[in-house]
């Protein structure tokens, strides 16, 4: 959907930019949906009223750039200022909903342009490598690059002009202006079918001087509604608004390519936010080398904004059913003030397939951009067959009460994440009443197997992969992460094993305190009797600490470390995905150099009736190499913030977890001083 | 080798088990002993205004055997089986500190330096920490018999102290080892068939059943005792702990570091501390219930001996009845009777008088220890809890 479009004021910020986003997905999924009825109607909405609005405007503008852009533009921005007027609160919403967007696709450069489609159609698909609507996409986008150049080739004063007079800041175009010939020096033509949509803009722009003014119109409206953020920002619950924004901003002073795409409109958002760092962005671009040091001041920045208002507890562990088809119901209670949500607190059931369900999905949807996803705690089949079997002893509570606890501290960090937070389906996990059954967790299902197999074939290929590693941050990155992960893991024996003693230690105490009561009562002397029942008194109160302190060692020390053992396998992950973008490009590479030597071969053997042939494929493999390449610098690029972000928070909640265990340990020992302060007048009284 | 002069800690020590009254004409101490191998050398020091004794002031060696024939003797003697015969000091064993010395020369390759030197480090002092205590129950046994007022005159206890050479006393052979065990089976067997003898004397009738109960609580205590304080294995975790997350840092260039190598710090301590409690808890309580439990056995063999006396006197009255009806050797029935009476009213008298004595020692003892212990433990808590305040507020303040 067009970026521009979404722009477009919806009148309860509050309340539908839930929906906002939900459709952003939906029309990920369907294309161009043109029918606003149908969509509606699959719309989970339960306030139907406020989410037409959105939905509207959400569907025309689509028809509106692709189909028949010279019609519609005219009126467009028309409508959009009239919009803007009618509800200017609406920016707000307007504003959230184009970040996640750009995180999403980055690679998207000018805000006319900006529409997530082609992007969110290539993302899903990208898998499947060399498919005609990848190319097709990539091939939009580029022509849909080279547009502004041509336009500013041929009369940028006059552009600038208008755009002057439009927007009333010249930088920021100079900014669009000056970019976009790069991208062109860079970038082949694209030979490659073109979409009859943009051979259309394209004529447009050249016959028509007229339609030169469209993307300024455009433009001029993005510069309209860009500024508008930032009041609102500063107004209400946006600090987390801000937060993003300078990770949009990292995202594209850390990656020289997108940089250089960099649309014109996160230029100006960057003025919005912080005017400094916007004039020197697109030089800096060049140099990736100042980009490290840049992003970790910015993300230092961003830390003391990183704030969200948003608890997630996860409590009341219910037994649903009877027999080997009960599962555990949990209560996921969520208290929040972001307008995100449709109301301040909300709480949900849901079973813990339905956990790894959430899992499943953000890790299909994000995994490939170079996101660390959280991983939910493992299935167990044993601890679950316990709790089925329906003995109420010990293990199975404390079993329940692990799992509890994990699927907590797994929420907390999937909504910590800023783009992770936004995605509808974790939205819709924490909101929504109902939720379709995860059927793909099922641990041995056919799509259970097929992940494994899936697993598989990547291990192979990862072994078979051979890397040679360009970037020494990356380098390092990961052989750090592999040196982390080794610690943690022996460090995570020590303290289950101190767990192990701890528990040992109070079942002995119990013991002990059992056999000096039944010596306190084999005494005869009084007074020492007296004093020995007491001391099994203590002794049974300090096996009952030492019980406490065990569970507090394994729920905030060894947990926090089964967890970032955990963790550090999803940041592998993150790095494996980028060697295998990496290897795409490679892929692609290669077979363009093949196609090259195949029409070097065919113009030497003088066959001209296959030589155009050969061009198109070159062009076309020509194309995806570019692609890949902004793949792999996009990936990089998130890979790199992901860390960064990961490292941080790890730190962050490291400390916090260990004050916590300390502070635990503190507590047992005051307890411990307490007891044996009230037992030492009794020993004193022996006489 | 090993060898340690313990005068600082003398104070400590003596005040395991037993309290003293103490009597300047006769102080023994153990100030120095030498390990060799799985021999100790004791230097057994007194200090003596006693006439009995040629010099005033005198040191000799002796060995763990020569502890046992003295207890021997002293149990053969038999004028004294009217008294509790302080327990003889268990063997040195230093099975488990060597035996865990010998597993970290084994894995001396899987580890990193400083865990190899701090592991070394632990064991040495807990090799030191049963060596003192082996010192100590020597030491204890020495001033237990020089503070009772016939022990002390004892004659082989003086030639003990005094003679300034290895008594080179003969260790027991197999024969006699068998011997031993052989005389105890006789002894438990006799134990159950005089069982049956009937009390005359309502004190030590209750004493009995007393002592046989506690016998078996205390035993039990002990056992549990030391299985509670053998598990204190928690410091050796947090040993590990500190020393993993020590390495974690090593590796780690980010502000995880800092944290992490506090962490460290923080669980380093705390394993110094948790270290001392539970060797405190090892001497004060589980030393004390140990030391009773063999103290009690004593108690339970001066039963029994007089119990033996009173079935001897019972069977001499059955014989003399017997001589009597027979008209046959009654003088030396009688003689035999009025020899078992005199004995078993020695026994008796004496045998009240020890027990009583040993009931408020042990009231004093276990007193004294468990004030110590809960001092200490309080003492080692509000440590760990200052450490730990300490460090909570660091670790937020940076």
């Amino acid at each position: 959907m067009a970026a521009s479009s979404e722009r477009s004021p919806p009148p309860f910020p509050d309340l539908e930019e839930p929906e906002l986003l939900e459709d952003r997905d939906e029309g990920a999924d369907a294309c161009h949906r043109r029918s606003t009825g149908t969509s509606i109607s699959e719309m989970d909405s339960p306030s139907p009223d406020t989410s037409r609005p959105p939905k509207d405007i959400f569907n025309e503008p689509p028809e509106d750039i692709f189909s028949d852009p010279l019609s519609n533009i005219n009126s467009e921005p028309q409508k959009k200022v009239d919009a803007k007027i009618s509800s200017p609160s609406s920016d707000e919403a307007v504003d959230l909903f184009s970040e996640p967007l750009d995180d999403d696709s980055e690679v998207m450069s000018s805000p006319e342009v900006q529409n997530p489609m082609p992007d969110l159609l290539s993302e899903p698909k990208s898998g499947v490598l060399g498919e005609p609507p990848v190319q097709k996409n990539a091939a939009r986008q580029q022509d849909v690059f080279e547009e502004p150049p041509k336009g500013s080739s041929k009369s940028s004063s006059v552009k600038k002009a208008a755009s002057a007079e439009m927007l009333g800041d010249d930088d920021e175009e100079e900014d669009l202006f000056k970019e976009p010939p790069k991208v062109v020096t860079r970038k082949p033509q694209p030979s490659g079918p073109p979409v009859d949509v943009f051979t259309e803009v394209k004529s447009d722009v050249k016959v028509k001087p007229q339609v030169k003014d469209d993307p300024t119109d455009l433009f001029s409206e993005e510069a309209l509604t860009a500024p508008a953020p930032k009041p609102s920002a500063n107004s209400s619950s946006s600090s987390r608004t801000n937060g993003v924004h300078s990770e949009e901003q990292d995202l594209f002073s850390e990656a020289t390519v997108e940089l250089s795409l960099d649309s014109p409109r996160n230029d100006r958002k960057k003025d919005a936010v912080k005017p400094s760092v916007s004039a020197p962005a697109a030089p800096e671009a060049s140099s990736s080398s100042k980009a490290p040091s840049k992003t970790l001041e910015e993300l230092e920045e961003e830390e003391s904004e990183d704030k969200f208002d948003l608890n997630i507890s996860v409590t009341n562990p219910e037994k649903v059913g009877d027999g080997m088809n009960a599962y555990m119901a949990y209560k996921v209670s969520t208290q929040t003030s972001l307008t995100m949500f449709r109301s301040k607190t909300f709480t949900v059931r849901r079973r813990f397939s339905d956990f790894l369900g959430l899992f499943e999905k953000l890790s299909e949807k994000h995994s490939q951009n170079g996101y660390i996803i959280p991983p939910p705690p493992e299935k167990s089949i044993l601890g679950m067959t316990k709790v089925k079997v329906g003995k109420e002893d010990p293990s199975s509570a404390e079993f329940v009460e692990r799992r509890r606890a994990a699927l907590e501290r797994y929420l907390q960090r999937v909504v910590c994440h800023p783009s992770l937070l936004q995605d509808p389906d974790v939205r819709e996990f924490l909101e929504k009443e109902e939720l379709p059954r995860a059927v793909s967790t099922q641990a041995l299902s056919g799509a259970g197997f097929l992940k494994m197999l899936n697993k598989a074939t990547d291990a192979v290929s990862k072994m078979t992969i051979k890397m040679n590693e360009q970037d020494v941050w990356f380098d390092e990155k990961i052989q750090d992460v592999e040196n982390e992960e080794q610690h943690l893991r022996k460090l995570h024996v020590m303290v289950e094993s101190l767990v192990n003693h701890r528990k040992e230690l109070s079942g002995n105490t119990a013991v002990f305190a059992k056999s000096v009561a039944m010596l306190g009562s084999s005494e005869d002397n009084t007074a020492l009797s007296r004093a020995l029942s007491q001391l099994a008194e203590v002794e049974d109160r300090i096996e009952q600490l030492h019980q406490e302190q065990a569970s507090n060692d394994f729920f905030t020390f060894s947990e926090l470390l089964a967890d970032y053992i955990r963790l550090l396998g999803a940041v592998r992950g993150c790095f494996d995905q980028r060697m295998k973008a990496w290897q795409r490009w490679q892929d692609a590479e290669n077979m363009l150099q093949k196609k090259r030597e195949t029409e070097a071969k065919l113009l030497w053997a003088n066959k001209p009736d296959k030589l155009q042939q050969a061009k198109d494929e070159i062009a076309e493999w020509e194309a995806k190499v570019t692609q890949y390449e902004r793949d792999f610098e996009r990936i990089s690029a998130t890979v790199r913030k992901e860390v960064i972000r990961f490292d941080k928070e790890k730190a962050r909640d490291f400390k916090r977890q260990i004050i916590k265990y300390l502070e635990s340990v503190l507590h047992s020992q005051q307890q411990m001083i307490k007891y044996w302060e009230a037992f030492l007048p009794e020993a004193k009284a022996i006489a | 080798m090993t060898s340690i002069s313990e005068d600082s800690d003398k104070e400590k020590m003596r005040s395991v088990s037993v309290d003293l009254n103490n009597d300047a004409s006769l102080v023994i101490d153990i100030p120095d002993a030498l390990c060799e191998r799985d021999k100790v050398k004791f230097t057994v020091h007194t200090k003596t205004t006693l006439s009995s004794f040629q010099k005033p002031e005198f040191s000799v060696p002796r060995q763990h055997e020569d502890f046992i024939w003295l207890h021997d003797t002293i149990v053969e003697t038999e004028e004294y089986a009217g008294f509790i015969i302080p327990p003889a000091p268990p063997k040195p064993d230093f099975e488990g500190p060597r035996e865990k010395m010998h597993k970290l020369g084994e894995g001396e390759s899987s580890m990193t330096k400083e865990e190899y030197a701090k592991m070394k480090q632990e064991l040495e002092a807990e090799y030191l920490a049963v060596f003192k205590k082996t010192v100590q129950v020597h030491e204890v046994f020495l001033q237990r018999l020089s503070s009772h007022p016939m022990f002390r005159k004892d004659r082989n206890f003086q030639i003990f102290l005094e003679y300034d050479q290895d008594l080179s006393v003969r260790r027991k052979n197999a024969k006699e080892m068998f011997g031993g065990f052989f005389k105890n089976m006789v002894k438990s067997a006799d134990e159950v068939l005089i069982s049956g003898v009937k009390e005359v004397d309502e004190f030590f009738e209750q004493e009995k059943n007393f002592l046989l109960d506690y016998s078996i609580k205390i035993k039990d205590a002990t056992a549990k005792a030391e299985k509670m304080t053998r598990s204190h294995k928690i410091a050796d975790d947090y040993n590990h702990i500190s020393g993993a997350l020590n390495n974690t840092a090593a590796d780690n260039n980010t502000a995880f570091k800092k944290h992490l190598e506090k962490c460290a710090e923080v669980f380093e301590k705390l394993r110094k501390v948790e270290d001392r409690m539970a060797s405190d808890q090892e001497l004060k309580l589980t030393e004390l219930l140990r030391y009773y439990t063999r103290d009690i056995q004593a108690a339970k063999d001066l039963l029994y001996r007089r119990a033996r006396a009173l079935a001897d006197y019972e069977n001499s009255n059955k014989a003399l009845d017997k001589a009597r009806l027979k008209g046959k050797d009654v003088a030396q029935a009688e003689e035999n009777q009025k020899q078992c009476l005199q004995k078993f009213d020695k026994l008796s008298e004496s045998g009240k008088k020890e027990l009583t004595s040993f009931k408020a020692r042990r009231v004093v003892a276990f007193r004294k220890n468990l004030i110590e212990m809960t001092e200490l433990e309080i003492k080692h808590a509000k440590n760990s809890v200052s450490l730990l305040q300490g460090s909570i507020e660091i670790l937020k303040s940076n």
